[in-house]
């Protein structure tokens, strides 16, 4: 690990060097292992945050409390200290500017990491290609990347992003005050004929509500592609 | 390699678990779900379970009263997810693939398990026999919910979980191994969690 950087009270992002790293596409994740002393093992899988950067990669870890990986990633390890990973893993909850849009990114808390991904990706290419983010989280504490990717909203170079803010928000918060529902995907998604591609990360609820709401607004299953926080085994 | 890590400890879930954990597993108490997609909704009315011969022919087909006809089994599991949890002693009701291949004259040695929302996964047929391997619809003594699979999954214990296909409607028999949705996307052809078979190469 090379570097590390809070991104909020809870959410920590490690910089790893790895060595003869061949390359990943965003929204790809490794499994991280861990070995105890005694030769004990535990594994788990996190999203890489950023696109393919020579040997460099970063993972953005949620401290669970009650986890086993997690408060060791995002608690005990510091700069310096080596871990075992493995990846690029996963082929399908990926994209990249040349598979076209426009896209749709829908993020529930730390789910927002393999979408940071792409996002990042599309700035490095300087690519156009539309690409709406919808981000939901605790407060405003939790929005996790929040100044950068207003800084990349700025560029209004077809990137946007819109909050919805869950358990409360700041004076003067123009963004939304709720759990994402159909309405609020009604007002943020592409048209069903602009024929966009979509990726949805967050925990199973978030998941389940979001993608029903879009094939219920008409969009095609084929065209949703979800990923599960609790599914990548982070813990 | 491996980098000990000072000072890590972990929750040693392999010591709860006796000698049932394959290696780099974790033990869970609830129910992860994971997907690629949408979860379908085909009402039961419109549903169908079907075995497709080697030659393409429709060899047999149950609607979903005559698939809850069939006699029932009730099996007891253990289950291991390729993301790195395992659960143990998960009970399913449901019916025997022995059961449904009875009447089916094959020379197949293979099988490909199709569902709503297009995922596939690949298996060899003799892992589908000999009571290894089960059509259900039921858990923990209630009706298998959307997001486990429901109206109907398979179940395969002895392989990763992702073999399991949900939204089950058919079983493809052919003389050719077919890499399915996730064996053609990095996962292991076969997925042996006893021999940590995760993706190509292990």
């Amino acid at each position: 690990m090379v570097a590390t950087l809070d991104e909020t009270p809870t959410v920590r992002t490690l910089s790893l060097r790895v060595p003869d790293w061949p390359g990943h596409l965003p929204g790809q994740h490794v499994d991280i292992r861990l070995t105890a002393p005694d030769g004990y093992t535990a594994q788990r899988g996190y999203s890489i945050a950023t696109p393919a950067n020579g040997e460099r990669i970063d993972v953005t870890v949620e401290r669970l409390e009650d986890g086993e990986v997690s408060p060791y990633l995002n608690g005990e390890l510091v700069v310096g200290d080596q871990i075992e990973l493995r990846g690029p893993i996963g082929g399908y909850f990926v994209w990249e500017p040349s598979r076209g849009g426009p896209v749709l990114l829908v993020a529930g808390g730390t789910g927002v990491v393999p979408l940071m991904a792409m996002v990042r990706e599309r700035a490095r290419r300087a690519s156009t290609v539309p690409v709406r983010l919808l981000l939901s989280a605790r407060t405003f504490a939790d929005l996790v990347y929040r100044d950068e990717l207003d800084r990349l909203a700025a560029a209004d170079d077809g990137f946007s992003v819109t909050y919805a803010l869950t358990r409360g928000a700041p004076a003067g918060w123009t963004g939304h005050r709720r759990r994402v529902d159909e309405a609020m995907l009604a007002e943020i998604a592409w048209p069903v004929e602009a024929g966009a591609q979509t990726f949805v990360c967050g925990s199973t609820p978030f998941v389940e509500a979001v993608t029903s709401g879009l094939v219920a607004l008409g969009h095609p299953a084929a065209s949703i592609r979800t990923e599960r926080y609790g599914a990548a085994g982070a813990s | 390699m491996a980098f000990v890590s000072p000072g890590f400890r972990g929750r040693r879930s392999e010591q709860r678990g006796g000698g049932l954990i394959p290696p780099g597993q974790h033990l869970v108490d609830d129910f992860p779900v994971l997907s690629a997609g949408p979860t379908p909704e085909t009402p039961l009315d419109e549903w169908d379970f079907t075995v497709v011969d080697e030659a393409g022919a429709t060899a047999a087909r149950w609607t979903w009263d005559e698939l809850r006809a069939l006699p029932a089994e009730q099996p007891t599991v253990d289950i291991h997810c390729v993301t790195s949890w395992s659960k143990l002693g998960t009970a399913w009701e449901g019916v025997s693939v022995d059961t449904l291949l009875d009447d089916v004259e094959t020379s197949a040695d293979f099988a490909v398990a199709f569902c709503d929302g297009d995922y596939t996964t690949n298996l060899p047929l003799e892992d589908l026999i000999d009571g290894r391997a089960w059509v259900v619809w039921g858990y923990e003594g209630d009706p298998l919910e959307p997001e486990h699979g429901g109206p109907a999954r398979l179940l395969v214990p002895h392989l990763y979980f992702w073999k399991s296909a949900k939204w089950l409607r058919g079983l493809r028999l052919t003389d050719e191994d077919e890499p399915g949705f996730w064996e053609g996307l990095g996962y292991h052809n076969y997925g042996d969690p006893w021999r940590e078979q995760r993706y190509w190469g292990d």
